[in-house]
């Protein structure tokens, strides 16, 4: 697994924020991580943590009036023939170059897929029109890619369900054309943004278990983008921790769940029913979820220092709610950014 | 085992009186096509005979997949809708056992005091023109309770109770986040002091640490005032934590039932155990292989023949396809409708097979 210590996208100190009449939001205020060829990484967090905007700066396609304003998404191409370090920020939205990655090189899937897909086209003339802007084949070439790529998938049916509208597919079978979609220029980093939120238990196994075995044929690194803890600890390699539009925790997902040292962290995991475990003492007693107390501050108005301090159960007065903490290394590959556990 | 399970219902075994019984229970909607002329093409069988019993003070969980008919069978219960065919037994704090289809409107009013709805969209189930003085304060003026200044001093006491301030009653519902609109809806809810409440999804759509604390409130609003629930959700690690005995959907039919405990530790129907092994453990070092079910879920208004889980079903034998099976009590209290029952040996939630 030498691949994997290969650098693929830095995002260092990544600052997207939305101007609003009502005021400016911070949706994305200082986040810093590195995805590597071929890994899993998980981005975790509540609702308006700013995880979606984070992987929509990184395919430049924040939508107004949101604006990346700060720090630098550096992607570390390695094309045929091509090696080069881009600033994916620099790039102008709509330039050839910017177009020419998303889509091909870095693509994402979305939550709701029945949202996402168009209504109005076949499934295969969407996932064909990928083919043919970025790989310029004819459009019978392109009908062939596109039955190969929902074969691969396991679409059931791939030659008569090219023809079909996206209404006519049930729901996973809709993440199914999205997933073929996106991978249908093989790409060398895949966003995946809740991929699996809306759709059931049983089908939710059926494509996690899908973008395992497609990631363990094709190498790609993945970017998951998801609440669920569950999904998180079985899925990905490395995890990051977002609140408020910073990173506040960041390590492999072994150390999240076991040795977390961010409050916030520790309280998320702790606040989560989970499955088997009232099974497993039995089923006797009833028992309260240790939840986190108040809720996400308004984001106009960030509180001051540690934007985690009025919920928290480890602060310490004076100190937590002035001095705004900094990115600590505890060890190696296991950043945190809270003055309780690093000190000031 | 058996002393296992002995253990395990005590909470149930002191055997609170029934309080509401669903027996046989339908609701097919029809399929209509045409225009002007309009005529019934099929049947959408939403929910096809669904038996079960709550006891007093106890939460029952309803699970299944989405288009299962677990919404419908809560609202048929509240007669929402009016239900095709079947029985639904109420022991009404007034009027005493009573059968909800056969109601009259009069007695609807009156059943519907203590029976209540919790939903699962804070933002689109409570009016945006509304106060939450006229929310919550609504069930009690219909009904007569309560009126002018002994109806604000009941709103203020109901939004302290669900962890709100009473100032905060002046307000309109787009003042608050996600969270704290379910407890509005929770407030409106226990209004009328029902003794049944039906919470349909109820923390789906919050956040996890605002989900913590809603499961939290509606336990301790249960142990406060004697509430009976019957909890609708998909989200299975939240029906553990929070049910007393499950119910499992599966395309309109009642697959299994249980106590927690026992349809958790020895799941009795292939279904059961497939959706047990799908959940993503949140546990990095318990990667566990989940069972893969292949297709999707039947189609309501065209199942498939025998069992309608077999086409799905790992262990299904030619029998399954052309016998439907019946809901039966294979242990005590513990009912199923698998053919093969008794001779199959499932996985539970611990991931080993209990015997």
């Amino acid at each position: 697994m030498n691949h994997k210590k290969e650098v693929l996208v830095e995002v260092k100190d990544l600052q997207t924020h939305f101007f609003l009449d009502e005021g400016t939001v911070r949706a994305v205020d200082g986040a810093d991580f590195v995805i590597h060829r071929g890994e899993t990484v998980g981005v975790v967090g509540e609702s308006g943590c700013g995880k979606s905007v984070t992987a929509r700066s990184i395919l430049n396609i924040v939508p107004k009036p949101g604006k990346t304003v700060g720090g630098e998404i550096l992607y570390h191409r390695k094309q045929v023939g091509i090696e080069q370090t881009l600033d994916l920020i620099q790039l102008p939205s709509q330039s050839d170059e910017m177009r020419g990655i998303r889509g091909a090189e870095i693509s994402m899937i979305f939550q709701e897929p029945m949202t996402s897909l168009s209504p109005v086209h076949t499934i295969g003339n969407q996932i064909g029109e990928a083919i043919r802007l970025h790989q310029g084949v004819d459009k019978e070439a392109a009908r062939e890619l596109a039955i190969e790529m929902l074969d691969l998938v396991g679409m059931p049916l791939p030659d008569r369900t090219i023809d079909q509208y996206s209404h006519q597919l049930s729901g996973g079978m809709r993440q199914r054309a999205m997933i073929a979609m996106a991978l249908s220029c093989h790409p060398s980093l895949l966003i995946a943004d809740e991929p699996t939120t809306a759709l059931d238990v049983t089908t939710e196994a059926q494509i996690l278990r899908l973008m395992q075995q497609l990631q363990d044929d094709l190498g790609m690194a993945i970017m998951f983008i998801t609440h669920n803890l569950g999904v998180i600890a079985q899925m990905t390699e490395h995890v990051v921790v977002m609140y408020m539009g910073k990173v506040v925790e960041e390590a492999d997902v072994d150390t999240i769940f076991y040795a977390p040292q961010h409050p916030y962290t520790q309280a998320l995991l702790q606040s989560i029913p989970r499955l088997g475990h009232k099974t497993a003492r039995r089923g006797a007693e009833r028992r309260r979820l240790a939840s986190i107390r108040g809720m996400v501050p308004d984001p106009y108005a960030l509180p001051k220092g540690c934007p985690f301090h009025p919920r928290c159960s480890q602060k310490i007065a004076g100190q937590c709610d002035q001095i705004e903490p900094q990115m600590v290394e505890v060890a190696p590959g296991h950043k945190v950014r809270c003055l309780a556990c690093t000190g000031v | 085992m058996a002393e296992a399970l002995k253990n395990t219902t005590s909470a149930i075994e002191a055997k609170n009186p029934v309080l509401l019984e669903v027996k046989d229970l339908k609701k097919h909607f029809p399929i209509r096509k045409g225009f002007l002329v309009t005529k019934t093409v099929g049947h959408v069988k939403a929910v096809d005979g669904v038996n079960f019993f709550i006891r007093e003070e106890e939460t029952l969980g309803l699970v299944g997949e989405s288009g299962c008919g677990k919404t419908t069978t809560g609202r048929l219960i509240l007669r929402a809708y009016e239900p095709t065919a079947g029985e639904v037994w109420f022991n009404d704090r007034k009027m005493g056992l009573v059968n909800v289809p056969e109601l009259e409107k009069h007695e609807l009013k009156l059943l519907r005091q203590n029976m209540q709805m919790i939903f699962q969209d804070p933002y689109s189930s409570l009016n945006p023109r509304m106060t939450l003085l006229q929310i919550v304060g609504e069930p009690l003026l219909v009904n007569g309770v309560a009126k002018g200044g002994e109806l604000q001093d009941r709103v203020a006491e109901l939004l302290r109770v669900v962890g709100l301030r009473p100032e905060y009653m002046t307000r309109y519902p787009h003042a608050f986040s996600g969270g704290q609109r379910q407890r509005i809806g929770v407030a409106r809810a226990l209004a009328l002091n029902p003794q049944l409440v039906v919470c349909d999804e109820p923390v789906s759509a919050l956040d996890v640490s605002i989900q913590a604390q809603t499961l939290n409130l509606l336990q301790d609003l249960q142990e406060q005032f004697g509430l009976t629930y019957l909890f609708i959700s998909h989200d299975l690690s939240v029906v553990e934590h929070i049910s007393d005995r499950i119910a499992v959907m599966y395309v309109g039919k009642l697959v299994e039932a249980a106590t927690t405990f026992a349809l958790f530790q020895r799941p009795l129907h292939p279904y059961t155990e497939a959706l047990l092994s799908a959940v993503p453990k949140p546990d990095p070092r318990l990667r566990t292989e989940p069972i893969i079910l292949q297709g999707d879920v039947a189609d309501p208004a065209n199942p498939p023949s025998g069992c309608y889980f077999h086409p799905r079903c790992q262990y299904a034998i030619d029998r399954c396809a052309i016998e439907e099976p019946v809901l039966r009590e294979l242990e005590p209290e513990h009912y199923v409708s698998c053919h093969r029952a008794e001779e199959l040996r499932l996985v539970g939630v611990l991931g080993k097979v209990v015997t």
